[in-house]
């Protein structure tokens, strides 16, 4: 076996399940809290690459670039909230998937007009631009970065849920709704501040992919959906679960792409296990959906309390 | 519905009329390309109407019907690709393998409710889109040409784009009539309650999880069909046609002519084929007028266009 | 007790910290008007809730007709002869009265797989409907929406869909609340015709509806039953009087 390959896979799948969890940490709350369902969180994703990408463009600092893109993101979410998703808290599901669906063509179209169809790549500074070696093995440094980033927005998440008065109250709005209400807390701001936060967060996680990927129109609407297995199989409203459910279905989904021909060939001659390996780590994924839901339909760190 | 009593009713027959006679019209007129638009709005018209019978009568939000759409594709792709070309062999697979997904799938996701069900749906369909698009031995992203048609009786035959039409009608039609028949039978009684009021269906003694399950399974199955029609329409199929934004699109559709009416989705697909057509040509950015339109139409305009001839129909009486 | 219809034993059911339900032991005999009383919140729906199987109780056991129905669901409770009404009415607002009605019918006679035939042309079916509506009085409104007609008709709806489940036990959820004084004299006739053919397990706060049609009362506080007993003996009961009673009449 080689020992090296294994840890590099095992850090994609760190990379993967951290910029999951950035996406899912602001869609379990929103659904768990406003149940709200919102497919346009991608866009957040989409737009805070572009953003970020326009800044190093300007600017070349990436630092800059993630700190303005960053704002820019909460802005577009707090305009989001104010002037549409509030307006839908009280409406059913089918109007949430028709609006954010909306939403997603005129983010992909605005996107279109103002940056144009090509995609923008994102360079980086030399210092991430290297690698790092440990004995044999060698490291893009800028892999490092981005699962010590991940690592250190759920810290700051943790903290900011389970230590502050903002973090009581999303708690107790994730199970008990009424309860927040009545406490006479303003729950229009609250709403506000999640959704942006929320918002925040995907946008980072895009800020993070983009110099490895390239930004690009639509580049949400795939892991998107990716997202919200994270947020079913963790538990509606918790996130903590999106953070275990990130890492394990990142893992997951990593390691099957590579190995599971491997694992394949050990029962069925290896030419059925080639074709039959892809097809079948492709939907890895949704099968562990599937079985968490048929075991623990409230996902597997439901939050304290819920429904 | 009172077909020549109400000005809806009188749009709809005229509908009708126009679309038995369509392709000689466009002979008629020159225009091969009109009868090509048509067909494909009226594939996307029984999908719609299929996924209305969920959706707008069952209160099922699914946003992996484009998936069934895919599974009746490639039921005429693969068995073509190996040279298999009864077209009964393509209709009976697309058949069999939708309602065996859809049952599998089906019986997870009617477990969960509101979010979850709409999310699951969509993970589900997601996964099939996942499967195609790795599957090498039949294109995975470059998809699959269709080199014959669905091969049937010569008086059933699909050859040509006349045929071709008609066969597309003439499922469309069926459908249109099935569901019609559906929702007023006990079947369908059940399935409106539940819609509206789950609770009380269960308590006046109906197990509603397996009605609504079986409703389901109808929808899958006859959106497949639409599926097969498409296959043989474009002869080239793709992963792509079952990505989760053709199944957005299509709620549109249904949403846009106007919910649990019965001809409602076919309204809505044949505008948001035309429009769509029609905003192509005049700009690149024709995107951004739908997700406009959907926004407005949310907030804004219930009832769809169906409705919007009811108004009609209101205001005639009023005055 | 060897006659009784509903048996219920060491009922047991909590939210959390919140008891509704306490041991609860009470027995409906067959064709017998059971009432039950108890101020706000003492777990009177909670109650029903159990029995309808909407709930499942921590513990207990609910005996139908001799029959263990405590794990049943509440689809095949009401298959089993178990109507039960709502408190806040629930009926399907976007359909007539006679559609309401008819679901009821359908609900509780044979499967519902039927593809085909359109309900409304079958004849026995509307009849059963038509006549349960007849029996509360709105055969005239069967063809409105449900959402279109008043309050108190929305109450006798209620009760005309339990009625058209041909039970043979019902379970009324305070069909008179927020029911005028005519309706409410109007529905105690109602239940009263019912007396002996159907038994009927009634939650309801309007003492001189109780004290006029029940054959027995069982007070509820705080999820116990504190009492059972015949209507006479509950109005003397001092210990009725002081729970509950002694506030209302106050
Ligand atoms: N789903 C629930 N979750 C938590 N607590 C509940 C729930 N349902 C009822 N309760 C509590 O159980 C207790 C009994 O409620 P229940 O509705 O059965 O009372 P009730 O006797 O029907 O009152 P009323 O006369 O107002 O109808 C109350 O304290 C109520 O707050
Ligand atoms: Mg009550």
């Amino acid at each position: 076996m080689d020992w090296n390959l294994l840890i590099t896979q095992l850090m994609n799948g760190l990379q993967l399940g951290l910029l999951l969890f950035l996406l899912a940490s602001g869609l379990t709350l929103i659904f768990g809290i406003m149940d709200f369902i919102n497919l346009s969180h991608g866009s957040f994703y989409m737009v805070g690459a572009y953003f970020c990408g326009t800044i190093v463009a300007k600017t070349g600092s990436f630092v800059l670039g993630i700190l303005f893109g960053l704002v820019g993101v909460f802005i577009v979410g707090a305009l989001v909230e104010w002037f549409i998703a509030r307006k839908l808290y009280r409406s059913d599901h089918l109007d949430h998937v028709l609006v954010t669906f909306g939403l997603i063509l005129i983010f992909d179209t605005l996107v279109h007009m103002i940056w144009g169809a090509s995609g923008m790549a994102i360079p980086l500074p030399d210092v991430l631009n290297g690698q790092v070696s440990i004995g044999t093995l060698v490291l893009p440094t800028y892999r490092l970065l981005i699962i010590a980033a991940g690592l250190g927005v759920a810290a700051f998440l943790y903290v900011l849920v389970t230590r502050t008065r903002l973090g009581m109250l999303i708690r107790a709005g994730a199970s008990n709704r009424t309860m927040v209400e009545a406490l006479g807390v303003n729950i229009n701001r609250l709403f506000l501040i999640v959704f942006a936060i929320g918002a925040s967060m995907a946008g980072l996680a895009g800020m993070l992919i983009a110099p490895i990927t390239e930004a690009s129109i639509g580049m949400g609407n795939d892991i998107i959906i990716i997202a919200f297995v994270v947020v079913i199989v963790g538990g509606i409203g918790s996130v903590k679960g999106a953070f275990y459910a990130g890492l394990i279905i990142g893992l997951i989904d990593t390691l099957s792409r590579s190995y599971l021909d491997d694992v394949l060939a050990l029962s069925i001659p290896i030419e059925y296990a080639e074709t039959a390996a892809p097809a079948i780590s492709a939907m890895m994924v949704y099968i562990l959906m599937a079985v968490v839901l048929a075991f623990r339909p409230q996902g597997l760190f439901p939050p304290a309390g819920a429904r | 519905m009172q077909l020549l009593s109400t000005r809806r009713g009188l749009f709809y027959t005229a509908l009708l009329v126009f679309l038995a006679i369509a392709p000689w019209v466009f002979q008629w007129i020159d225009q091969p390309f009109y009868l090509d638009l048509l067909s494909r709005a009226l594939i996307l018209g029984i999908a719609a109407v299929s996924l209305n019978l969920i959706l707008g009568y069952g209160g099922m939000v699914s946003l992996g019907h484009a998936a069934y759409i895919g599974i009746g594709a490639y039921c005429v792709g693969i068995p073509a690709y190996y040279d298999f070309y009864s077209g009964w062999l393509h209709i009976g697979l697309a058949l069999s393998v939708s309602a065996v997904f859809a049952l599998i799938t089906g019986a997870i996701c009617l477990r969960t409710k509101g979010v979850y069900f709409i999310m699951i749906t969509m993970a589900f369909s997601q996964m099939v889109y996942y499967t195609f698009l790795s599957l090498e031995e039949y294109g995975a992203d470059d998809g699959l040409v269709i080199y014959l048609r669905s091969e049937f009786p010569t008086w059933l035959s699909m050859d040509g784009a006349f045929s071709l039409y008609y066969w597309i009608l003439g499922v469309l039609l069926l459908s249109l009539y099935f569901v019609h028949r559906l929702i007023h039978a006990r079947f369908g009684r059940v399935i409106v309650g539940a819609k509206f009021n789950e609770l009380r269906l269960q308590s006046l003694g109906v197990n509603t999880y397996r009605y609504r399950l079986t409703c389901y399974v109808i929808s899958a199955m006859i959106c497949s069909l639409a599926g097969v029609l498409l296959g043989n329409f474009t002869s080239f199929i793709s992963p792509e046609m079952m990505g989760w934004t053709r199944s957005g699109e299509l709620i549109f559709m249904v949403i846009m002519g106007g919910v649990s009416t019965v001809l409602g989705p076919l309204l809505g697909t044949i505008s948001f084929v035309l429009l769509e057509e029609w905003l192509a040509a005049i700009t690149v950015y024709w995107h951004l007028i739908f997700g406009v339109l959907l926004v407005v139409l949310v907030l804004y305009g219930k009832g769809g266009l169906d409705g919007l001839l009811g108004l009609m129909d209101r205001g005639k009486k009023s005055s | 007790m060897s006659d009784a219809i509903l048996d219920i034993e060491g009922l047991h059911k909590n939210f959390g910290g919140v008891v509704a339900t306490e041991n609860v032991n009470l027995s409906v005999e067959r064709g017998e008007i059971h009432a039950i009383i108890g101020p706000n919140g003492a777990g009177k729906t909670t109650l029903i809730a159990q029995l309808s199987g909407q709930l499942r109780p921590n513990s207990g056991s609910i005996r139908f007709e001799g029959r263990d129905i405590t794990t049943l669901s509440m689809a095949s409770r009401a298959r089993a002869g178990l109507a039960r009404s709502f408190q806040i009415t629930s009926v399907i607002l976007p359909m007539t009265l006679l559609e309401n009605v008819m679901l009821a019918v359908q609900g509780t006679s044979g499967h519902s797989f039927g593809f085909w035939s359109p309900v409304r042309e079958d004849g026995k079916m509307t009849d059963a409907a038509m006549e349960s509506l007849t029996r509360v009085g709105l055969d005239n409104r069967a063809d409105q929406l449900a959402g279109s007609v008043s309050h108190g008709e929305q109450r006798q709806l209620e009760v005309a869909i339990t009625l058209a489940m041909n039970p043979r036990l019902l379970l009324l959820d305070e069909p008179m609340a927020g029911m005028g004084k005519e309706e409410t004299g109007h529905m105690v006739e109602i239940l009263k015709a019912l007396k002996g053919d159907k038994s009927i397990l009634l939650v309801e706060h309007d003492m001189d509806a109780v004290f006029n049609m029940a054959d027995r009362l069982s007070v509820l506080v705080n999820g116990h039953i504190i009492a059972t007993d015949t209507v006479e003996n509950i109005r003397n009961n001092a210990e009725v009087q002081r729970a509950y009673l002694g506030d209302e009449h106050a």
